[in-house]
């Protein structure tokens, strides 16, 4: 198992501090959801968290060990990322874009092997997509495709897995299918899963530990039921809300108050 | 396979027929001969062993080297325009190469050396220019578009000033300076044949090393770098390999336009998919049918008239481009 960990971590993006000494840990064998307002650092932490970024200050490490100081390939054969705009060359088909997703298994004197075969496979029944496998990428619906890059980090076969917003421009029950499948993941195969998600309701739902941002800090950290409330949603988003049991999971439910379709007894309650 | 094929066979042809015509039995006796000292066949051997043979030897291998390095950058930067004669890297060889002539009256080994010195010169510039400030923060093909629009202003200069030299140069040096213009296997010689064969035998096996990273650094430069690739160093890796494969190349040839360009596309319409194999054989391919058409079909088209090799790929390329301009536009829409 891995466990990844920020320590004072300051990330800057063209000579500004988006992170700023910030210290959380993603526990292993759990589900962390990072959320927070746009521009609030949330997926500039993710790319602290992986190598995309590489910190002004402070330690991002896996199992104790700086990412930055171990060899790329190792590194990737632990911790895993699913970007949020990868591209798919043209006229690739889904099986052999899978594939790639070993070459951090594949070395100089390492060339394609059963194993990563079986991998591949693996990956391409989790995600349901064995049926794609020989359809060109270029050809499928959104979630088809969403399926299909979750398919690339699963073949890299991952201690830990980081998915930037993998929700973005899905619709309803395609969201829902790929936090299902995420979940099938990490109860599965006890992958550390961490994601940086918009939709605060099903972050709630799907999370087992919340990481809340504000500003390049972390606001709230931990279980939903503690964390997602009025005041947080307030504080984060700036936002009136009730937070109620959701019906479905009890977990906690966002209910936005805005200006306008809001009963005249809410408004009076909103201070 | 099949591609393979072709460019043997079109090899043999163009050593064989044309203006001067050899049997196969007579090709491998002069080769047989030549190598062992044996008795010569009067003239056919000299105009094979000094003309055909090493024509198509030169004609082949730069083939090679345009098709791969076309094919590495269009890949890399995920666009069909970014091959090493759109973006300039060719025109900095030969660029370098009419300065060394015209201004410093160089011959011969100095002037490949210039035009090399010029395509990694201009190929540094660019990237540079492309990446400096914003490195790091690029989002899908801004950088790939921001190195192409950088490399075609910096061709176009390039190109202001070989028209300014060549106005100004007496008309023998011009006329020596012409092929570095055009691209030409008129001065084919054992010798260039020997430096390109060795540049080769170094650049290949490296264009087989950076191909690995390649295929993960196709699906953006996040998820490669989620993969274990170290995106800016596999990136340098792969231009250096590149524009040493377009500058020897445009070394021994002159810049044989648009050869670089058309491989890649040509060879992912019969493999189905981007291929760098496929590719340095088409690009052999072209060269080979370019130069068998410009020199022995034209002249009976055009009253005599040899057209260097360079012309015909230009003539072929020209509508390609505006072709991929316009379909490339439409898909992206």
């Amino acid at each position: 198992m891995a466990v990844l960990e920020a320590c004072n971590l300051t990330l800057n993006y063209h000579q500004r501090s988006v992170v700023d000494g910030l210290s959380a840990r993603i526990p292993e064998g759990r589900v962390t959801m990072i959320v927070g307002a746009n521009a609030c650092g949330k997926s500039t932490l993710l790319r602290g968290l992986t190598r995309l970024l590489k910190p002004a200050a402070g330690v991002v490490a896996l199992d104790g060990r700086d990412i930055h100081s171990l060899p790329a390939r190792e590194l990737a054969r632990t911790l895993g990322l699913l970007p949020q705009h990868p591209t798919a060359p043209d006229g690739i088909t889904v099986r052999d874009l899978v594939g790639r997703g070993r070459y951090p298994h594949q070395g100089f004197f390492r060339s394609w092997s059963a194993k990563d075969d079986a991998a591949v496979q693996r990956a391409l029944e989790a995600t349901g997509t064995l049926e794609l496998a020989g359809r060109d990428v270029d050809e499928l619906s959104g979630g088809q495709r969403q399926r299909v890059w979750i398919a690339v980090a699963l073949a890299q076969e991952t201690e830990v897995l980081l998915l930037d917003e993998p929700t973005t421009f899905l619709d309803l029950a395609h969201q829902v299918e790929v936090l299902d499948l995420v979940t099938d993941l990490n109860r599965k195969r006890g992958t550390t899963v961490a994601i940086v998600l918009h939709d605060l309701n099903l972050a709630a739902r799907y999370a087992d530990n919340v990481i809340a941002m504000k500003d390049g800090a972390v606001a709230a950290m931990g279980a939903p039921e503690d964390v997602v409330t009025e005041e947080l949603v307030r504080e984060i988003f700036g936002l009136e809300s009730r937070v109620m049991p959701d019906p479905v999971s009890g977990t906690p439910l966002i209910i936005p108050i805005g200006r306008h379709h809001v009963t005249a007894n809410e408004l009076e309650l909103v201070p | 396979m099949l591609l393979a094929t072709a460019v043997v066979l079109l090899f043999f042809v163009s050593v064989l027929l044309g203006s001067y015509t050899v049997t196969l039995p007579d090709l491998f006796t002069i080769v047989a001969n030549h190598l062992t000292g044996g008795a010569k066949i009067p003239g056919a051997s000299f105009i094979v062993m000094e003309n055909k043979l090493p024509r198509a030897v030169i004609g082949t291998l730069i083939g090679i080297a345009f098709g791969l390095a076309g094919a590495l950058f269009q890949t890399m930067l995920r666009n069909p325009l970014a091959s090493p004669d759109v973006i300039g890297i060719s025109s900095g060889a030969s660029a370098a190469a009419v300065v060394a002539i015209v201004v410093f009256g160089a011959s011969g080994a100095m002037v490949s050396g210039a035009a090399l010195a010029g395509a990694l010169a201009v190929a540094a510039l660019i990237y540079a220019m492309s990446t400096g400030k914003l490195r790091g923060t690029s989002r899908g093909n801004a950088a790939g578009n921001r190195l192409i629009l950088a490399g075609v202003g910096i061709a176009a200069a390039l190109q202001a000033m070989v028209s300014f030299l060549m106005a100004r140069a007496d008309i023998r040096t011009a006329a020596d300076a012409l092929v570095w213009l055009n691209g030409s296997l008129n001065s084919a010689t054992w010798d260039r044949a020997g430096v390109l064969l060795l540049a080769l035998a170094v650049l290949m096996p490296a264009a087989g090393v950076v191909a690995g990273p390649l295929r993960v650094l196709e699906l953006g430069d996040d998820a490669a770098a989620g993969l274990g690739v170290r995106v800016n160093r596999a990136r340098l890796a792969l231009v250096v390999t590149a524009v040493s494969l377009a500058a020897v190349a445009t070394a021994a040839a002159g810049p044989v336009s648009f050869v670089a360009f058309l491989a890649g596309p040509i060879a992912r319409r019969f493999t189905g998919k981007a291929s760098l194999p496929a590719s340095a054989l088409v690009g052999a391919l072209i060269v080979l049918a370019a130069d068998y058409f410009g020199a022995n079909l034209a002249p009976l088209l055009l009253d005599g008239t040899v057209l260097p090799v360079g012309v015909i790929t230009g003539a072929l390329g020209a509508p390609f481009l505006l072709w991929l301009l316009v379909t490339a536009n439409r898909k992206e829409a």
